[in-house]
């Protein structure tokens, strides 16, 4: 069984701690697809989101062993089904006469926006699930992508289910 | 009243209950042992002579009383130089404090000299690890470690403390008693329930035990539940002196050299309480087919360690004397007649294999030996065997005796064959089999007990930290070298000659190291021993006083440990003899 899972993790916000958790999938072997990292509400925590294609044993495994990481403070599996998960991406494109009407219906239909624009090159921000941002990616690959980066992926569980440290005011 | 960094980690340590540390000098600790001189009647540094030997010496120390142990080096090389003691200590849950110095925090990521990310390079192998950049978080930082160390799974923690905090100055509040580990979590009351009913269901029940039987104290209660429901046990290597080795229900060590009759036992058990195992390879063999005829409880304090290796029918996350004794209150008084029966056949087939392997070590010939030794020619009667060793050195020992091994045959055959009385008497490195472990381990343990300590080596595994004579000799160390010497890496040469056609490549040592000269050039008395004859009269000597005494016992370089199990195989492939 081949799942994507997506796990979200509170983490002490010091120095080393990105390495520790990363190090930790690199030593047990553990092949990420994405891990995201970045502050919240609350001073010295951040959050870390991470996902992975596995079964349920490895997933079982990485949760009891970034549990075990001091400086991780909570670990929850995100139920797919029921969570927010987002992705952006920033690509650049070839800027053509021949293609860049082409580019901006693309550009309309996927409700992205062009956030540079020049005579030889088009930059598009487009934010969603991994799934869109692939198929866009996809799609400009014929108009001469220059260069492109994406986030990783954030997610929040829907409703009022909260991942919290309890050091929350 | 403010004081210096380096006072502040003296007080630190000594607040913590700390009494001994192990260690070497160098540029970036000048200021640490400037205060160590200072406070060296409130606590006592042993200086030994390379930085692995002070990390496994620290760890031998921690292992015999159970306290954590500290471990100090300086920067750069003498930081990389503890990794494989940390890392030994890593494998084995050994808790640990080491304490690093490195360069000013200014000169931190110029690859300063004698500059290294000590915390980036010990991440993987400690339970965690700090540097200290504030003078005033080190005295909290320090306790923090010692807390973490001790705390749930013990295990090692590094802190590196860069030579400007040990020089600059802050006030210290002492905190007066050393930090608590954290509660730790008690097993829950529906999965020991659980648990219950499954023994209550059980024919063959069967107990497994590791090395979290000794660090979580449960010897008495493991026994107890074992007594209660009938239950045969055997352990895996760190479980070695958790259970007296004459206790009835004990079979002995299990898995890749382990005991014939608890590997048997186990492989024919309804069900298996796995008790502070974690179900390494070298236990467990090939794990598809490992539990094919079982079902498992397994009991453990590290939830990670639950269905990591082999899957159990019920885990259970918890303190193992707390665990073992609510269980042994839940369940019946139970007896299996059938079962009984059938260990005790286990036990005296394995009695009359054990035998019969003996005697056909005294009949082999020696003409395969490739390097020409001083028993060569000897009647077959007067050579020595590995176990005729172990027993020889048994009947001699007093009954506390702390007995450490380095890796290899030797090993195993200790682990075999040594009849071991109680917890904490018997420090090996299993995780990480780490050769040149003996020497430091058995230095600390000595100096935290002050029980007379018996190395089993072997030539290979001496010959890797053998510099540590230096300090047994000043330390004067109460501690017995027993080598035992068939002139090849054993282990290595036992594969080579199973799986690898017999080709000995680099396992042959044929080195011309005399290890009598060698102890007394370092100040140690020593003695060689081909024959019967030779050992008791060494042993004689040996125990007849109490520095540090090596005896050189000379063996077959083809002597095996038996039995095996084929590295992936399992045990069915069992292999009793070669």
């Amino acid at each position: 069984m081949d799942n994507l899972y997506v796990i979200g993790v509170l983490v002490s916000n010091i120095a080393g701690v990105l390495s520790r958790v990363s190090g930790m999938f690199t030593r047990r072997g553990f092949n990420i697809d994405s891990l995201t990292v970045g502050e919240t509400e609350t001073a010295g925590i951040s959050r870390i989101t991470v996902s992975f294609h596995g079964d349920d044993d490895i997933k079982d495994r990485i949760v009891t062993q970034l549990q075990k990481l001091h400086d991780v403070r909570e670990v929850e599996v995100l139920d797919k089904h029921d969570t927010v998960i987002r992705e952006l991406l920033l690509l650049k494109v070839h800027n053509t006469a021949g293609t860049r009407q082409d580019i901006m219906a693309a550009v309309e239909i996927f409700r992205s926006k062009i956030v540079d624009y020049t005579a030889t090159a088009l930059v598009i921000e487009l934010t969603g699930e991994s799934s869109k941002i692939d198929a866009f990616i996809t799609l400009m690959k014929d108009y001469g992508i220059m260069e492109m980066c994406r986030t990783g992926i954030v997610a929040l569980e829907r409703g009022d289910n909260c991942l919290k440290t309890g050091l929350e005011g | 009243m403010k004081i210096s960094g380096a006072r502040i980690v003296v007080e630190t340590l000594i607040e913590q209950g700390c009494d001994t540390v192990f260690g070497y000098p160098g540029g970036q600790v000048i200021n640490l042992f400037d205060e160590l001189f200072q406070c060296r009647d409130r606590i006592r540094h042993v200086l030994t002579a390379h930085e692995q030997g002070a990390a496994h010496a620290a760890d031998g120390y921690a292992r015999a009383t159970g306290k954590v142990g500290v471990v100090l080096a300086t920067s750069g090389p003498g930081a990389t130089n503890l990794i494989t003691g940390i890392a030994t200590a890593y494998l084995d849950s050994v808790p640990l404090v080491a304490v690093t110095g490195n360069v000013p925090c200014s000169l931190i990521g110029r690859d300063s000299f004698q500059e290294v990310d000590i915390v980036g390079v010990s991440m993987p192998v400690t339970k965690h690890n700090f540097i200290v950049k504030n003078i005033a978080e080190l005295a909290d930082t320090l306790r923090e470690a010692f807390r973490i160390a001790k705390s749930g799974r013990p295990g090692p923690v590094l802190v590196d403390i860069p030579k400007d905090v040990q020089t600059g100055l802050c006030e210290y509040e002492p905190a007066g008693a050393p930090v608590s580990a954290e509660p730790v979590q008690t097993a829950s009351e529906q999965r020991l329930k659980r648990a219950a009913e499954m023994i209550a269901n059980a024919e063959r029940p069967y107990i497994y035990f590791g090395g979290g039987v000794i660090s979580g104290g449960a010897s008495k209660e493991v026994i107890a539940l074992a007594e209660k429901i009938g239950a045969p046990m055997g352990c895996s290597l760190m479980g070695l002196s958790a259970v007296p080795a004459d206790h009835p229900l004990f079979l002995g060590m299990q898995g890749m050299h382990g005991h014939y009759a608890s590997s048997i036992a186990e492989d024919e058990a309804d069900l298996v309480i796995a008790l502070g195992a974690r179900f390494s390879d070298r236990a467990t063999g090939q794990k598809d087919r490992f539990s094919k005829n079982f079902s498992i409880i397994h009991i453990d304090i590290d939830g990670a360690e639950l269905n990591k290796n082999i899957p159990a029918a019920l885990t259970v996350r918890g303190d193992l004397r707390d665990a073992a004794a609510r269980l042994t209150e839940m369940v019946q008084p139970m007896q299996h007649p059938a079962w009984a029966e059938r260990i005790a056949a286990l036990r005296a087939e394995e009695q009359t294999r054990t035998a019969k392997a003996l005697e056909k070590a005294y009949e082999k010939s020696c003409g395969s030996c490739p390097v020409p030794c001083d028993k060569t020619g000897l009647p077959a009667a007067d050579r020595l065997t590995p176990y005729q060793i172990i027993d020889a050195v048994s009947e001699h020992a007093e009954q506390d005796a702390i007995i450490v091994t380095d890796v290899g045959q030797h090993q195993m055959w200790a682990a075999q064959r040594y009849p071991l009385k109680a917890p904490r008497t018997f420090l090996t490195s299993g995780g990480l089999g780490t050769m040149g472990f003996g020497m430091g381990a058995a230095i600390g343990a000595n100096t935290a007990t002050g029980k007379r300590t018996i190395l089993f080596t072997g030539d290979g595994s001496f010959g890797m930290n053998l510099t540590e004579l230096a300090t047994a000799v000043t330390e004067n160390s109460d501690l017995i070298i027993v080598i035992l010497n068939n002139g090849v890496l054993g282990m290595v040469r036992q594969w080579q000659t199973l799986f690898f056609d017999r080709h000995y490549s680099n396992t042959t040592l044929s080195r011309k190291t005399d290890f009598v000269k060698v102890a007394e050039a370092f100040g140690a008395k020593g003695m060689r021993a081909s024959t019967a004859a030779e050992l008791a009269q060494a042993l004689d000597a040996a125990f007849a006083q109490h520095g540090t005494f090596l005896i050189d016992c000379v063996i077959d370089c083809d002597e095996f440990v038996l039995p095996m199990l084929p590295p992936g195989g399992s045990i069915d492939d069992i292999i009793t003899e070669i």
